[in-house]
């Protein structure tokens, strides 16, 4: 241990504010980034869960069309 | 190697490859960081000059040398994107710029900062200051160039370009600190003789600088993962990965 007691840790020789205002600040630089990714991961997933409802309701509007017939099927 | 590499130019292979190391690189950058930290904060010795002012470098020289590093990485990856167009190379490009210009930042930021106490200044227009803030705005310009064109790959050539022509700012910022008097000091652990720094320092130092490069290389495989789910969300495996999570 470099320092006697935690007042004297905390008081970094007199530097106290500079040490901790630049661990605190790099802190929140880099755990910025990480957030700002995990939040982008779960606007994935939102928009992932949005375009699989869009493809079953189209698929069952068009199996449904198909079972009732729209009047579009060639007459023959 | 080329036929164990090739199947990596299939984004779903690259993604499940990325999903298999990122828990390890987690672990590692935790476990590296608080060591490095708390060793560097608390157990390392005061300098006999700077007091414990010093104990800023545990934080500013591995953010700076990693923020050069993840640059390389990009210009690098830009390179395969514009040779091989290989579409993940291309996706790395917006994955990895935002972590560099956190690295950039938050070496700015300590150095100024340990600049106050020590040289009186928080900021000088001196070459390897300078040099480190147009590193800054390269990345910045990166990023712009890359979403700043209606179609996605346009932008992807613009941004690899862009991030092959600024590795000349990588040397300068290096050798800043010899060709021009500065007020910043000389390099202290990547001379070529023995590092003028105890080793009382150095330990701690390296550790901290194994922790950012795995917290660097972390942080870039969560955000290419994102971007490769981002491209291939139309497909049937990403929405399948999606749904996982």
């Amino acid at each position: 241990m470099a320092f006697d007691s935690f007042t004297d840790f905390v008081a970094m020789g007199g530097y106290g504010l500079y040490v901790w205002l630049s661990f605190f600040l790099s802190f929140v630089v880099l755990a910025g980034v990480a957030l700002e990714t995990l939040f982008a991961k779960r606007q994935l997933v939102k928009k992932s869960g949005q375009l699989q409802q869009r493809q079953q309701r189209l698929a069952r509007r068009k199996a449904s069309r198909a079972a009732v017939g729209d009047g579009n099927e060639s007459k023959t | 190697m080329w036929r164990w590499l090739h199947p990596y130019a299939k984004p779903e292979a690259t993604y499940n490859l990325l999903q298999k190391f990122l828990p390890w690189f987690v672990a590692l950058t935790l476990v590296t960081l608080v060591t490095g930290v708390i060793w560097g904060l608390a157990f390392a010795p005061g300098d006999y000059q700077q007091g414990d002012s010093y104990r800023i470098i545990f934080l500013h020289v591995p953010a700076a040398v990693f923020s050069m590093g993840a640059y390389m990485g990009m210009a690098i990856m830009g390179a395969v994107a514009l040779i091989w167009q290989i579409k993940t190379a291309e996706w790395s490009i917006p994955a990895i710029a935002p972590v560099g210009a956190a690295l950039t930042i938050v070496a700015l930021l300590t150095g100024a900062i340990w600049g106050k106490p020590m040289w009186g200044t928080w900021w000088v227009w001196d070459a390897r200051l300078t040099s480190e803030l147009i590193l800054l705005f390269l990345y910045v310009g990166v990023m712009a160039l890359y979403f700043a064109f209606d179609d996605a790959r346009t932008g992807a050539k613009a941004a690899a370009i862009l991030s092959l022509v600024g590795v000349i700012n990588l040397p300068i910022i290096h050798f800043s600190v010899e060709w021009w008097n500065t007020l910043h000091q000389g390099a202290t652990i990547t001379k070529f003789e023995r590092p003028s720094i105890a080793t009382s320092m150095l330990i701690p130092l390296v550790i901290c600088l194994v922790g950012f490069a795995f917290l660097t290389v972390s942080l870039v495989i969560m955000r290419l993962k994102n971007e490769i789910l981002r491209h291939e969300l139309h497909r049937p495996w990403a929405q399948q990965k999606l749904e996982q999570d």
